[in-house]
């Protein structure tokens, strides 16, 4: 994979995935190691964020390498109105890899075109999430074991979150079986659940989460954005419906791990964060692993 | 023997005659190829009797033999349309246009917030259903459809 920029998660194949995902149980063991002490990684964030952009550049910073970039354009020459074009030029002649978040969809994708060197999509917009994605293939086999044969469920917002999308394609190359819980308004938009369909796959639609807790090894919870909804009524209606409980989670099968790609509001209770299942802080530890095998992979090192 | 339609939309002596246009895209594909500015004579005609589609647009136009680049861009709007060359009021060829797997250039992505819209680049597509008329953008992944398809 070396060179290769990752921008959408079907630009690797599952073998190329599952191949980072066991470097990454590497790292696991020992994050720490000199890898990158010659390297210079840039994180150009055009759009705030905490988690991936610090993830990343813990990732970077315990293989020692050298960390570029910044985290809002404020003070940047994009103010000056400076093309994505130049900005990627130039800081490609400073580095040897650019992570890079955009709020314009289909930016990190032309930035892998006028850059020299291999660019890793930290988000585009509401497109993709790459590693994200390979991060929750991580702590899903990681909790189960294996990633075929699982009953996995996506709740709340499957229409706008693309966490859910590249998730969801990601698994239908596994043997999975969906139950999609989400209000009507916000089901998994067609163009996603096309790449269950055509692998044959078993899915089911509810608007009760309460129907699928028992049955399912994973349980991934996502934000129900108010913006979303024309009618606020609507919004009202709902909006509790989809909020996890812990009184909720008595009858569950015994390897349930509860995830979220995070920030969460309060779709999940925090009197949930204490019980085993919850997954969703050791979900974001294991996001330094994978990006410390996708950074060494596509530079060659691993 | 000339057809009936020959006698409603004249005949060319040397040109190009675009059969087989949706009657509504007529306007479009005359846009399209910048036809508004020619200087030679442009003949066109719509809601005319079709045996295969029941109704149907055409165009002619004197003195113009089109580009490979041209004829895509017809294919996207008409994508039934025949092209014909005439010469010396025979045909000489006569070719169905097909649209191409690939469009470069030609449509707007009807994505505000791709970046095609905001930064200079020349957008980019896969055809992923040829029958509906459905463009995947290369850039953001969003499907552009007949109904939302602007043509630059």
């Amino acid at each position: 994979m070396k060179n290769r920029s990752l921008i959408s998660i079907n630009d690797y194949t599952k073998e190329q995935q599952l191949r980072i995902l066991d470097i990454a149980e590497d790292f696991e063991k020992n994050p720490r190691q000199r890898l990158l002490e010659n390297y210079v990684v840039a994180t150009l964030f055009f759009e705030p964020s905490t988690r991936t952009r610090l993830s990343f550049e813990s990732a970077a910073s315990y293989l020692g390498g050298k960390i570029i970039g910044f985290s809002d354009t404020s003070n940047t020459s994009v103010q000056k109105g400076e093309s994505l074009r130049d900005t990627i030029k130039t800081v490609a002649n400073y580095s040897d890899v650019i992570v890079m978040r955009h709020p314009k969809e289909g930016s990190a994708r032309f930035a892998s075109e006028v850059s020299h060197v291999p660019v890793i999509n930290a988000g585009d917009g509401a497109n993709q999430h790459p590693t994200q994605c390979l991060l929750d293939l991580y702590s899903i086999r990681k909790t189960q074991g294996k990633l075929d044969g699982l009953n996995i469920a996506f709740v709340g917002d499957l229409k706008y979150g693309r966490t859910v999308h590249s998730l969801v394609q990601a698994l239908s190359q596994f043997n999975c079986k969906f139950s999609l819980v989400s209000p009507l308004e916000l089901k998994l938009p067609s163009s996603v659940k096309i790449h269950i369909k055509e692998n044959n796959l078993e899915y089911f639609q509810t608007t009760n989460i309460e129907e699928v807790i028992p049955n399912v090894d994973i349980l991934y919870m996502t934000r129900i954005q108010k913006e979303r909804f024309s009618d606020p009524m609507d919004y009202e209606k709902i909006k509790n419906s989809y909020i996890l409980k812990n009184d909720m989670l008595q009858n569950t099968k015994s390897n349930l791990r509860i995830m979220h790609p995070l920030p969460r509001v309060n779709e999940i209770n925090e009197d949930v964060d204490d019980n085993k299942s919850a997954y969703y802080f050791q979900q974001a530890l294991n996001g330094v692993y994978v990006r410390q095998a996708l950074l060494t992979s596509i530079l060659g090192l691993k | 023997m000339t057809t009936r339609k020959e006698f409603i939309v004249s005949a060319i002596e040397n040109g190009t005659v675009i059969d087989h246009i949706p009657s509504k895209n007529v306007f479009q594909v005359i846009k399209i190829l910048n036809l508004e500015e020619s200087d030679d004579m442009v003949l066109f005609g719509t809601n005319l009797e079709s045996k295969k589609y029941g109704k149907k647009g055409i165009v002619k136009v004197k003195n113009k033999f089109f580009k490979n680049s041209e004829i895509n861009k017809i294919a996207l709007v008409a994508p039934k349309a025949t092209l014909i060359v005439i010469k010396d009021y025979q045909i000489t060829s006569k070719q169905v246009v097909e649209l191409p797997d690939d469009v470069q250039g030609i449509v707007k992505c009807f994505n505000p917030n791709c970046i095609t819209n905001h930064e200079k680049v020349e957008t980019k597509f896969n055809l992923v259903d040829k029958e509906e008329v459905k463009l995947r953008c290369h850039y953001c992944e969003k499907i552009t459809d007949k109904k939302n398809m602007v043509v630059r």
